[in-house]
């Protein structure tokens, strides 16, 4: 097990990696991308559980299609793309597309057209339960989501089922394309609605590394509850220059923005 | 030029000469502009429509910003609503606002409306006793970096399966201006394709008119037959100028209306040509080229249709300039998908001439 500063290592690495991915078109979802380091950092390299031959046990379906960059820099920091591939993100001919379909190494649903991609968990977790697997499904949505009808029949169906093994992260960070969650379409309070329909939640910082570890640990408790996290994220975080385009879906800016945000990470 | 001619002339005799249809597309043909464009054009006839009407209600799913709807929402708080995203939801809402006598022009992405929100929008806005109700559908095609998620490649044909839907794929701000007056004038539901952002001005806004099922002739000359609808129309034209360039004379026809089709604008021009390419920004199937076969094949015409467009298979992401050469839609690339068809077409015209020869 790596320890809390090892993971904060990690995550600084995957931050600075989301920043050189924007930096060559000086556009990204690189608000996304820092808020969710921290979760990728702890998910592939704590949390999830590999086999033998290091291949992952546990699954994370990432819904949120957008936030593939986040997956992208993790994916980068095991090896599955160069660096230098990772650079080409969102260029004409490149495969690191800003929002990749299904079959992408690394990515194992089409999340771009938003709210379909906790169906695709449970059917995941129901293939495990008939199987006899051990195998845990996490599955990252947006809070946006949250307001897509699907995600709702996705999350009865979840708690219908008690599918223990499956575990809903909300990256809950407020914003949504047309300003704040809560005054486009409040989708709060999350976890009364969600206890509402058959699930465990738990509220947590995601972008404090220690909590965040003891939250995702408290999921692991075997029950015939799924469990969701709602991730509370901020937009950039760990790099003071992004963290100032305030509810910023997406970033376009001058080469100076990305060389001061990455000196932030440094 | 001599290669064509064999793609022309012979076609008057199977069908009647249908010379006073021509007569009357070039007596209307719009005047072209070039080389302008309009930033954010929807934005403004959506202002226009609402100050003129107060029936008028707005509906966004989260995408305000990114479909031009911001000088409506700011003028007409009360008369925009915001459902968050949930597409589904909009379109049924949009379906409550219509059957109470107002004008919903519920406003996403081509892709959210047809795919997520099939069912809705068919039976919310096209059963029962409803009056208009306009979807207006952005990143219609391939104009948008992302690749399946984002692109409607399929709209017009699954908007064409409704009854009673009135689809417009609207070819440039002008038009688009006069398509969204028109969809607002006509009593039943329209979809229609909407272009964001900065938007070429291909026909001339003095005197323009837009009738919804009327087709326009915006090139006329004997050697050969395209057929364009939306921004496949001005691709067409890319092409009928590089045509020009090597001597060849083509026919552009217009069809921003798919339905309902200008059927009688089509047969008048395929009388005169054995071939006709559609370019469409959509699949081949389901959209332009398959509608002008069904007005072709339904009058028994041994006409050969080429459709370019979207081919059956996801396209690739990126700039539309990248995916349009990807996908061979450049004017060059269509001219010479044309000249290689063209070329090989006197032993196609024979076989044809024999099938249809009574
Ligand atoms: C079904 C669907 N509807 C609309 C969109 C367009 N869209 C892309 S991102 C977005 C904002 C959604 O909010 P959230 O997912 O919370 O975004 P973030 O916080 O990452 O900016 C919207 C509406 C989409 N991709 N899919
Ligand atoms: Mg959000």
């Amino acid at each position: 097990m790596k320890s809390d500063a090892e993971i904060v290592d990690i995550a600084r690495s995957l931050r600075r990696r989301c920043i050189m991915m924007c930096r060559g078109r000086g556009q990204g979802y690189v608000g996304q991308g820092l808020a969710l380091a921290d979760l990728m950092a702890i998910l592939y390299f704590d949390e999830m559980r590999r086999d033998g031959g290091a291949e992952l046990i546990d699954r994370l379906v990432l819904s949120t299609g957008h936030s593939a960059i986040a997956l992208y820099s993790v994916l980068g920091e095991l090896g599955e793309y160069t660096d230098d591939e990772l650079a080409t993100y969102g260029m004409d001919r490149s495969r690191i597309e800003e929002s990749p379909l299904a079959g992408l190494p690394g990515f194992l649903v089409t999340g771009g057209s938003l709210g379909q991609g906790l169906s695709q968990a449970v059917g995941f977790a129901i293939g495990d339960r008939i199987r006899g697997s051990e195998a845990r499904t996490f599955c990252l949505i947006s809070d946006g989501e949250l307001q897509e009808g699907q995600t709702w029949e996705a999350i009865m169906s979840g708690g219908h089922f008690r599918l223990g093994s499956l575990v809903l992260l909300v990256d809950n960070n407020r914003m949504q394309a047309d300003g704040d969650t809560v005054e486009i379409m409040n989708v709060e309070p999350i976890e009364a609605k969600l206890e509402a329909f058959g699930w465990s939640t738990l509220r947590v910082d995601a972008n404090d590394v220690p909590a965040l570890r003891a939250a995702l640990a408290t999921t692991r408790a075997v029950s015939n509850r799924p469990y969701a996290l709602v991730c509370d994220t901020v937009p950039g975080k760990g790099a003071a220059t992004i963290e100032g385009f305030q509810r910023t879906h997406y970033v376009r800016a001058g080469d100076e923005v990305w060389a001061n945000a990455l000196a932030d990470v440094q | 030029m001599s290669s064509l001619s064999c793609m022309t002339g012979g076609g008057a005799e199977r069908s009647g000469v249908r010379q006073t249809d021509i007569d009357a597309l070039v007596a209307r043909m719009p005047t072209m502009t070039t080389g302008i464009t309009r930033q954010a054009p929807f934005g403004e006839s959506l202002l226009a429509l609402g100050r003129a009407r107060d029936d008028v209600v707005v509906l966004s799913a989260d995408l305000s910003k990114y479909t031009d709807l911001t000088p409506f929402r700011a003028e007409f708080p009360e008369r925009f609503v915001q459902v968050g995203m949930a597409e589904q939801n909009m379109f049924g809402i949009a379906g409550g606002l219509a059957k109470s006598g107002f004008l919903p022009i519920a406003v996403t992405y081509g892709v959210f409306a047809t795919r997520r929100a099939f069912d809705q929008v068919a039976m919310a806005l096209a059963t029962g006793k409803t009056g208009p109700a306009i979807v207006v559908a952005f990143l219609p095609g391939i104009t948008t970096p992302f690749r399946a998620t984002h692109q409607a490649t399929e709209d017009l044909a699954l908007m064409r399966e409704i009854p009673r839907m009135v689809v417009l794929d609207p070819a440039d701000s002008t038009e688009q201006d006069a398509a969204l007056a028109a969809a607002a004038r006509h009593d039943g539901p329209v979809y229609m394709r909407g272009l964001r952002g900065l938007v070429e001005q291909i026909f001339d806004p003095t005197d323009f008119e837009f009738r919804i099922g009327q087709a326009n002739l915006l090139r006329h000359g004997p050697d050969g037959l395209i057929v364009g609808t939306g921004l496949g129309t001005s691709w067409a034209l890319d092409a009928q100028n590089e045509l020009a360039r090597q001597g060849m004379s083509y026919s552009v026809l217009h069809v921003p209306t798919l339905k309902p089709i200008d059927s009688g604008a089509i047969l008048a021009m395929a009388s005169r040509h054995r071939t006709i390419f559609t370019v469409e920004n959509h699949s081949t199937i389901g959209g332009l080229a398959s509608a002008v076969s069904e007005v072709v094949t339904s009058e028994g015409l041994g006409v050969r249709v080429v459709p370019m467009g979207v081919p059956d298979a996801w396209a690739p992401a990126g700039s539309i300039d990248f995916v349009r050469s990807e996908l061979d839609l450049t004017g060059v690339a269509i001219a010479g998908r044309i000249m290689n068809i063209a070329g090989g077409v006197e032993s196609i015209s024979g076989g044809i001439k024999n099938v249809v020869s009574s």
